[in-house]
């Protein structure tokens, strides 16, 4: 599709010299100066348009060549209008001659033209007048005219109503309201483009008009809508459809905005008297009498209403069909926005929504057509006291479990949960419990939806779901890997013929691995933490290491994870936290066994490890036994260095008096003989076959972990003596089995000698190695009793003449 | 509203950089965004564009990475189509959506719906409260008619050299990013005064 032709003639356009360039202006010029205009024309224009959009930098036309393009854009020509537009958009309006917006009147432009003069507006200044052209023209125009002049203004309108809206003035907004309700609501019921009943006697005089037709080929009995079909159509059959495709933004714009003033008065007429006012406006046959603003927002309504029940015909083709749901969607968002603004529309629209949710809600393939209905209910259930509880147990139930692999779906219900946390977690409690299911989203296609759980994420860290949130977060590859076995196992015979099925695939459909993944695919929170055969599911899943969607997944868990500790330290007790401790110690070696995601995984825990015991410290001596057992065990020199680094440095710092008082010298000595044993083992042997020499920084950890220790508890400053003059000795010796790298095994020894010396005066280690806190975060100048801020106030009143 | 809307190579080339994109044709609707913002007010002319320029190559780094992951991680083998098959090939394309942050690279959120079709990428960028069934049918719509009216199938460069093609595709089906709710009639009208256009 792309060829090497198409990457040199983007080279040749960007590198094109100087001196050819004009010579090319020179050329198109002299072409454009003749009457007549050939293929060359058209290919020199289309040319010209590649060389000036090849580029990000602006190239600046000749001013001749600049006038006679400006001239062709009012050409007969449909292809020279579209061309020179084009051209005129990718270059700098004439310096000196920048247009002038008051003058043009862009009604009377063709749309090429038109859309050249919205793209260069400046400024607000521009686009009002270019608003208030249009709306003029609309005020004025006679009903003839060629088709579409009309119909392009409403786009321009549009783009003007979304970057400037308050380009309208009431009379502006007065006056489209009225136009939209005549387009709306009483466009021609027959067929435009001179149709006819058709016979064979059928002559000018004898043509009848043809009513309009529904999409299933009956004849329309009411008034025309985008659902509606005819051999051609009239003008404003047009109208009818470019007013509908802007009418949401239309209502969005302005009957929100402008009632701010009025929405207070509006609450409290519904609060006091809301089931009076709906009986009376559910009868509304006084619309006629209605401003046009209210008029425009009761004919919207009753457009809304006429396209759900046309959307229930059976269309004879499939974009008819797609259209419809469209339409379903675009009419139920109107309703509410219209909702929003008039709550006595609620009752009216209510019987109308629920019919409709009740009709769809068994169909999943209806199912982003359900979302915008669960809108509804979210802003109105309340006020109608309707029960909300069928929708809930679709949007947080059925979708995410059966449609998680509809990428549409996913974001537009993503998108739901973002714009309506606050209402969500205030009026749907099972938004909380339902992260089982939403996270199979983000397992399925973690790039495309990570974004929206950056943002999503905390508010479904509670303190009652915190630790399962963290089992499930930590085995999200593992739930990847689940779904995309649950689409194979549907999809693939049970026997593949003489072929090698996936071990895994097998497992799945093992009974007695059942319960493993249907735990993995539950839907809500609250049966488990976690199962107790997770290391059975991980080697069911190992083959599934390298596949893509499950390596994609795990690049994706440790920025959550750290989203998760950020929020939980926020709403976790001590003892939550405590229990998280523990969750990362265990979990540490229990991850599916991909090799850069155990690696990554220890790096968050021992980041936020480490960010838990500062700010608790007391919870190392709370947790002292678990810490001490992973402390204790050699492996854990090797499998997890990072998180076993982490541990004994929290242990040397905080198992301290000062930090908790319920911690005594004999568990000071015993966690000093706990590490000062693997100490000592990792540094006489080899590592075991398969791992690399544990790195420095351990080592040194260790040391300087032990003596912290002995500094608090004296006794131990001797053993921690011999252990260092045995260092000493062997690395006198050369090389050494646990050190691969001379200059380490240099700088461990230093720090050891460095911590040595340190112990040799006792009284002093202790202050040196575990600074007290006023050390550590001085205050020097905040603190107003200490010496320097009363120096300086001396100073100053010595200085200064009374 | 529609944006934007463009079409890129999403494969790997060997005179850009990996992960980089060409952009082959890109429309951005409406006036410039810093309209609004009193800090773009005060860019020239010049340097508007090339900020404009420049938000597009973003969204097409962007969708040409998300087209990348998405056939990566279903490990579907691409489809070669040739000329006459645009049907098939675009019932084989994949597609997506993602969000674009507000700042990142235009002021307000938006939603890019994307269709990757062999070796090009399209994509539509619209306001995040958009009607995206109808930005999708959209979005479709458009993609089959340039892949029939440019001979996208093929070797040709016609997206390059009759790109003016393109600008009457979306004057009639997109004007000025306005998505229209048009059945089957209204379609098939506005499609015939576009094929008698491509027949100059």
């Amino acid at each position: 599709m792309y060829s090497h032709g198409s990457e040199s003639l983007i080279k040749q356009a960007r590198e094109i010299q100087e001196p050819e360039l004009q010579k090319f202006y020179n050329r198109l010029v002299k072409l454009l100066q003749g009457k007549e205009f050939s293929h060359e024309t058209v290919d020199s224009l289309q040319r010209l348009h590649l060389i000036l959009s090849a580029t990000k930098y602006t190239r600046t036309l000749p001013s001749e060549l600049q006038k006679r393009l400006s001239s062709l854009l009012s050409s007969p020509s449909e292809q020279l209008q579209v061309l020179s537009s084009a051209v005129l958009r990718e270059t700098l309006p004439l310096s000196g001659q920048e247009r002038n917006y008051n003058q043009d009147n862009i009604s009377q432009l063709n749309s090429h033209a038109a859309a050249l003069l919205l793209s260069q507006a400046g400024s607000r200044a521009d686009l009002s007048s270019l608003c208030a052209q249009l709306l003029r023209s609309l005020e004025s125009r006679p009903s003839e005219g060629p088709s579409h002049s009309l119909t392009h203004m409403l786009p321009i309108l549009n783009t003007i109503l979304t970057h400037s809206p308050e380009c309208l003035t009431e009379d502006h907004m007065t006056l489209l309201s009225k136009k939209l309700v005549d387009w709306l609501r009483y466009a021609s019921i027959t067929q435009g483009g001179g149709a006819s009943s058709g016979g064979f006697f059928t002559g000018p005089r004898s043509r009848q008009p043809v009513p309009i037709a529904e999409l299933d080929g009956t004849v329309s009995g009411d008034f025309f809508t985008v659902l509606c079909v005819g051999q051609g159509f009239t003008e404003d059959q047009w109208m009818n459809v470019f007013s509908f495709s802007m009418l949401r933004h239309w209502l969005l714009t302005y009957h929100s905005v402008s009632n701010g003033n009025t929405a207070a008065d509006t609450d409290d007429r519904s609060e006091v008297d809301g089931s009076v006012v709906s009986m009376v406006s559910a009868t509304s046959s006084t619309s006629r009498l209605l401003p046009p603003k209210e008029r425009l927002r009761e004919k919207a309504f009753q457009y809304c209403q006429r396209l759900i029940e046309q959307s229930d015909r059976k269309a004879h083709k499939r974009t008819d069909t797609e259209l419809q749901r469209a339409c379903l969607v675009e009419a139920v968002c109107i309703l509410d926005c219209l909702c929003i603004e008039d709550t006595s529309l609620v009752f009216r629209a209510f019987p109308c929504i629920k019919a409709l949710f009740g009709r769809l809600s068994s169909d999943l393939s209806f199912a982003r057509v359900l979302l915008p209905l669960a809108q509804f209910y979210l802003n109105h259930g309340e006020i109608a006291a309707v029960d909300c509880e069928c929708v809930w147990n679709l949007v947080f139930g059925r979708f995410p479990a059966d449609l998680f692999n509809d990428p549409f779906l996913a974001h537009e219900l993503l998108r739901f949960l973002r714009v309506n946390l606050e209402s969500l977690q205030l009026r749907v409690p099972q938004y909380t419990r339902s992260f089982p299911n939403l996270l199979k989203l983000l397992a399925w296609d973690s790039p495309a939806v990570v974004d929206d759980f950056v943002d999503l994420l905390p508010s479904l860290v509670t303190a009652g779901t915190a630790v399962e949130l963290l089992h499930t977060l930590l085995d999200l590859p593992c739930l990847s890997a689940t779904l995309i076995l649950q689409l194979r196992s549907a999809s693939l015979p049970i026997c593949e013929p003489g072929g090698r099925s996936l071990l895994s695939l097998d497992a799945f459909r093992n009974p007695s691995y059942r319960g493993l993944f249907l735990f993995l695919l539950r839907g809500e929170a609250g049966s488990g933490d976690t199962i107790d055969r997770l290391s059975t599911l991980h080697e069911l899943l190992a083959e599934a290491a390298d596949w893509p969607r499950v390596i994609q997944c795990t690049q994706t868990v440790p920025v959550l994870l750290h989203i998760f500790f950020n929020k939980v330290i926020t709403v976790a007790d001590e003892k939550l936290l405590a229990h998280l401790i523990l969750v990362q110690l265990e979990r540490s070696s229990l991850l599916l066994n991909i090799p850069n995601y155990i690696k990554e995984i220890h790096r968050v825990f021992s980041c936020h490890l480490l960010r838990l015991c500062k700010l608790h410290p007391s919870l190392v001596v709370d947790q002292s036994h678990e810490l001490l057992e992973f402390a204790g065990t050699t492996a854990n020199v090797y499998s997890k260095e990072e998180i076993y680094t982490h541990v004994v440095w929290v242990l040397g710092e905080y198992l301290s008096v000062s930090c908790d008082s319920r911690c005594s010298v004999r568990l000071i000595t015993s966690c000093f003989e706990a590490m000062e044993a693997v100490l000592f083992e990792i540094t006489s042997s080899a590592p075991p076959p398969g791992t690399s020499s544990p790195a420095p920084r351990v080592i040194t950890t260790l040391m300087s972990a032990l003596a912290k220790l002995a500094s608090r508890s004296h006794d131990l400053i001797p053993r921690v003596s011999m252990f260092l003059s045995k260092l000493r000795k062997v690395s006198r010796g050369g090389s050494v089995v646990w050190c691969s790298d001379e200059e380490d095994l240099v700088a461990i020894v230093t720090r050891g000698e460095e911590l040595w010396s340190l112990l040799k005066a006792p009284g002093v280690a202790q202050s040196v190695l575990t600074p007290p806190p006023h050390v550590t975060t001085p205050q020097w100048h905040r603190d107003t009793n200490v010496a320097m801020p009363l120096r300086l106030r001396a100073l100053t009143s010595l200085t200064h003449s009374q | 509203m529609v944006r934007c809307f463009l079409i890129h190579t999403v494969c790997p080339l060997s005179a850009v950089a990996p992960g980089e994109s060409r952009v082959l044709y890109s429309r951005v609707f409406g006036p410039d965004e810093g309209v609004q913002s009193a800090q773009q007010r005060e860019l020239s002319p010049e340097e508007r564009r090339l900020l404009q320029k420049e938000k597009v190559a973003v969204v097409a780094r962007q969708v040409h990475s998300a087209v990348s992951l998405s056939r990566e991680a279903s490990g579907r083998l691409l489809v070669e189509t040739v000329p006459g098959e645009e049907a098939l090939a675009l019932q084989e394309a994949d597609s997506g959506v993602m969000r674009l942050r507000a700042g990142d690279p235009f002021s307000e959120e938006m939603s890019v719906l994307w269709l990757g079709v062999q070796s090009l990428g399209f994509a539509l960028v619209c306001e995040s409260h958009e009607n995206l069934l109808l930005a999708e049918g959209t979005l479709r719509n458009l993609t089959r008619h340039c892949l029939e009216h440019l001979h996208m199938l093929g070797q040709g460069s016609e997206v390059l050299l009759k790109s003016n093609r393109i600008d009457v595709l979306l004057s009639r089906l997109l004007p000025c990013g306005q998505l229209l709710f048009l059945n089957h009639r209204f379609a098939q009208s506005l499609e015939k005064e576009v094929a008698a256009y491509m027949a100059k």
